[in-house]
């Protein structure tokens, strides 16, 4: 059943009651300006009273009433002398009642499975009885409140300052969202680990060199082998922290340099909006430019200079490609420390004739140095979560080499192949992408905050 | 040495000036190569996409006549209307009409090669217009991969020999293929189109739109006007700082434990999708929302409060309506990172083969850059310009939002 009908049902009434308490409230101020006395609130106020009223109840009841009502149709149509026929347990059972819902609710036409024919009428009967319940229920509690609120309207009510109060109400759990969002993310993350732990133990995990889950074997002890984040760890770090930073860097760095220091204004205002685009690229048409076009070249590159191992799918190829998205990104950090360094320090050093190179060189970077370094942090924890470059360029195999031209697993990859597999949900591999996903949260979240603490410190130290 | 020492002083400080000026000239070159190599890259690869994408926004056809005339079909004209219209059509043996003017036309080893669902496109326009099932009506129809990769001279010896005689008699031709717009994911390059991924994508969007907007404005409005400088709001501020800067694919993570635990099933449905991604935008909206409360300086709200404002309609009747470029700008911003994600998208369940348009918040659904990500995997040369043609549409998508985000920032900029 869809919440659609009862929720605008609800609006409906809601807005019934903003007029009718606003119309009243113009009456009680005709009368109250006759005796010279004055309403405590603005007239739409009392109509926003009244509608909060008669809104928030009901709607909340339907939501509520859509969560609990399939399982009370579902209960009803068990005890119906037609599902005695029903299989005990297993898809079967499932595969003939969902089939007789959807019939019932008119997705579906006709019926696959002879068995859920006869379930289809007393679906359909429950279900119709259901929503029915559901929204009698939703019109009367809207109509209540509507008219319980209505009923304490006077010239004096202080409906704004409720109205208010609400909506103080309405931001603070607004701004909780994020909070929640983040235990969300932890408790997930830590309650999936902790599972995985009792597989694997985290010693076997975090130190162990071989990777190679395999999410059709069925646990058995001593598979702990077959889980060590090892080479993940290095192939994440080689590709999006070493291969990637090499490249971001100094083109980040020195393209900061060239458009703030030299650029006349009118290459700056072409050249930063191109950087901004370049940001804004879509990482799966990085990866597909990676997978398509730079990988090959790699490999044919390192093939003619002697390299015979170079593979397809290369560290190099996800490495170079992940480094351009993040040029950016370097860049604007670098941008916005650089600005962030005293005016003076750099007169000073251009009066004592230095030139604008050497001021930079010398002056402006090292005075900027704290600020780079947190960006270029900041652009490390994003290259190591970037996921759909390494899925598409990087290859499945977990190695541990210095080879950038062999293929070459990372966290990201593993944990896309591990949950869009076709393993049950209780299995180790599957609950080992989990354990990476906390391990990479840790080291994100672990950079972040270095980070932003860094910079926060650089800027009051120019203030 | 002695050549140093022999100089004037004078004369070495002009050397050394020269060379400080030298190395100058270089970093600054090495600068501009930097910004030039960005450019390039940019450029290069907006080059190669659209190369590709220009096969991608064409098919392979095969064109002959077909004549109706001899009445061959035997269809009622009130069937060719309502639902049934197609099954009516296929009844009274459509398809092999189809195939057997093909083998008249261009003879049987080519119609053997026409597309197993070209016969839907002549239904289509018979029952747009039934009249033409009296006459004779020039159809152009898709052909299979096979040959149309033969086409581009690839693959088979014979296809391509068959291939190259059809196109000199200007019967297999190349097309401009609008299809490609309005149909769904297939098996075939010649027959796949991108609009499920772009319905998937857009009713996706509109979920994250409605949750993250909302929720974003209101805690940007709660954290910048009304919150106490306590440790619960500098705790709840450190939150969506670090939530803004999780890798995309924890999003996912959480997508898939919490979101699908709880609604196991719509998995893979816009609704799931949408609320993984709205978790992922609210940060975004929050940080901009926060920064354009702040940008409407102090005096307005101070000249509300004086008249007798009270708090909260200072801030929704003329502190929020000041903001709300800035806002709306930064929403956009989100909106166009969340458009091309793929990732949280694929954990929880997004990638499915879904071969028609999503019904609803709750139908099961790809998006479009998922859509790229599935068709990439696939070796053929069709699914190569496809997937690019694909990516030109996404870009298109994201320049037209970027470009708005623009336009409101400099239409509605307020300098105060």
């Amino acid at each position: 059943m869809s919440p659609a009908i009862p929720i605008l049902l609800a609006l409906g009434l809601g807005l019934i009651g903003w007029l009718a308490a606003r119309s009243r409230a113009w009456a009680f101020r005709k009368t109250a300006r006759a005796g010279g006395a004055q309403l405590h609130s603005l007239p739409n106020y009392h109509g926003w009273y009244v509608s909060l009223w008669a809104i928030v109840p009901a709607i909340l009841f339907a939501l509520v009433w859509n969560a609990v009502s399939p399982g009370l149709v579902l209960g009803h149509v068990l005890a119906d002398p037609a599902a005695a026929s029903l299989p005990a347990f297993g898809i079967g059972r499932d595969a003939i009642l969902s089939e007789a819902q959807a019939i019932a609710g008119g997705q579906m036409t006709a019926a696959f499975n002879p068995q859920s024919a006869p379930l289809v009428e007393p679906f359909r009967i429950a279900i119709q009885r259901y929503s029915s319940i559901g929204i009698v229920i939703t019109v009367l509690l809207g109509f209540a409140g509507g008219a319980l609120a209505f009923l304490r309207l006077r010239p004096g009510f202080t409906a704004r300052t409720r109205v208010e109060r609400a909506v103080m109400g309405a931001l603070l759990i607004a701004s909780l969202v994020a909070t929640i969002t983040t235990f969300g993310i932890l408790a997930s993350l830590v309650f999936e680990t902790v599972r995985f732990f009792g597989f694997v133990s985290p010693a076997e995990f975090l130190f162990g060199t071989h990777w190679g889950p395999d999410p059709m074997a069925t646990p058995a002890p001593g598979m702990g082998e077959r889980y060590g984040a090892i080479p993940l760890f290095w192939g994440t770090i080689f590709i999006g922290a070493i291969i990637a930073m090499v490249v971001a860097i100094p083109l980040g760095l020195m393209s900061a340099i060239y458009l703030t220091q030299y650029a006349s204004p009118t290459l700056r205002r072409w050249m930063k909006p191109l950087l901004e685009i370049l940001a804004g690229v879509p990482t799966v048409v990085y990866g597909y430019f990676a997978a398509l076009t730079v990988a090959p070249v790699i490999r044919d590159g390192a093939q003619a200079i002697g390299i015979a191992s170079a593979s397809s799918e290369s560290a190099m190829a996800a490495g170079l490609v992940m480094g351009i998205m993040i040029i950016p990104f370097v860049s604007s950090m670098a941008d916005d420390s650089i600005a962030a360094v005293p005016q003076a320090m750099r007169d000073g050093s251009l009066a004592m004739g230095a030139t604008t190179s050497e001021t930079i060189r010398k002056v402006l970077i090292p005075a900027a140095l704290p600020g780079i370094v947190a960006g270029v942090m900041l652009a490390v924890s994003r290259a190591i979560g970037e996921t759909m470059i390494v899925v598409m360029a990087a290859g499945a195999t977990a190695r541990l080499t210095a080879n950038p031209f062999e293929s070459m697993t990372t966290v990201t990859f593993q944990i896309v192949a591990m949950l869009t597999g076709e393993g049950s949900f209780d299995h180790p591999a599957t609950l080992s992408a989990f354990a990476l996903g906390f391990v990479l949260f840790l080291v994100t979240l672990m950079l972040n905050f270095i980070a932003l603490r860094v910079v926060k410190r650089f800027r009051e130290a120019y203030e | 040495m002695s050549e140093i020492s022999a100089m004037t002083r004078n004369e070495r400080i002009t050397a050394r000036i020269k060379q400080r000026y030298v190395a100058e000239r270089r970093f600054r070159a090495l600068g501009f190569v930097a910004v030039l190599f960005s450019a390039l890259v940019l450029a290069f690869l907006l080059f190669t996409m659209t190369s590709n994408a220009i096969g991608g926004f064409q098919r392979t056809e095969l064109r002959f006549p077909i004549d109706f005339s001899s009445g061959a079909i035997t269809v009622d004209p009130s069937q060719l209307e309502g639902p049934a219209a197609l099954q009516a059509l296929e009844g009274a043996g459509l398809a092999d009409v189809v195939n057997f003017s093909a083998a008249q036309s261009v003879g049987d080893s080519a119609a053997a090669q026409l597309d197993d669902s070209a016969w839907r496109e002549v239904a289509k326009r018979l029952i747009a217009d039934p009249a033409k099932l009296q006459g004779k009506l020039d159809v152009s129809l898709p052909v299979s991969d096979d040959l149309a990769s033969a086409w581009r001279g690839e693959g088979d010896d014979e296809l391509k020999a068959l291939a190259s005689q059809l196109k000199q008699q200007g019967k297999l031709v190349r097309a401009l293929d609008l299809g490609f717009l309005s149909r769904s994911d297939a098996t075939d390059p010649q027959a796949v189109g991108i609009w499920g991924a772009l319905k998937g994508s857009m009713l996706t969007m509109l979920v994250t739109l409605l949750l993250a907007f909302p929720i974003g404005v209101l805690s940007a409005v709660y954290l910048e006007e009304y919150a106490p400088k306590n440790r619960w709001t500098e705790f709840i501020e450190v939150s969506i700082n670090n939530l803004a800067a999780v890798p995309s694919i924890i999003f996912g993570l959480l997508g898939l434990a919490v979101f699908l635990g709880l609604f196991p099933n719509f998995r893979s449905a816009p609704l799931i999708g949408g609320m993984t991604l709205a978790l992922m935008t609210m940060p975004v909206i929050v940080i901009s929302g926060r920064n354009a409360i702040k940008s409407v300086p102090p005096s307005i709200r101070d000249a509300a409060l004086a008249i007798g404002a009270s708090r909260v309609q200072t801030v929704f009747h003329h502190v929020l309506p000041l903001a709300l470029p800035g806002i709306l700008t930064g929403t956009i911003i989100g909106m166009a990172r969340a458009l091309g994600e793929t990732a949280p998208l694929l954990m929880i369940g997004m990638r499915a083969f879904v071969a028609s348009p999503p019904d609803g918040f709750t139908s099961p659904a790809t998006v479009l850059p998922v859509q790229i990500f599935l068709w990439s995997d696939e070796i053929s040369r069709g699914f190569v310009e496809r997937t690019s043609a694909a990516i030109i549409v996404l870009l298109a998508f994201l320049l037209v939002m970027n470009g708005l985000a623009i336009y409101l920032r400099n239409r509605f900029e307020n300098r105060w």
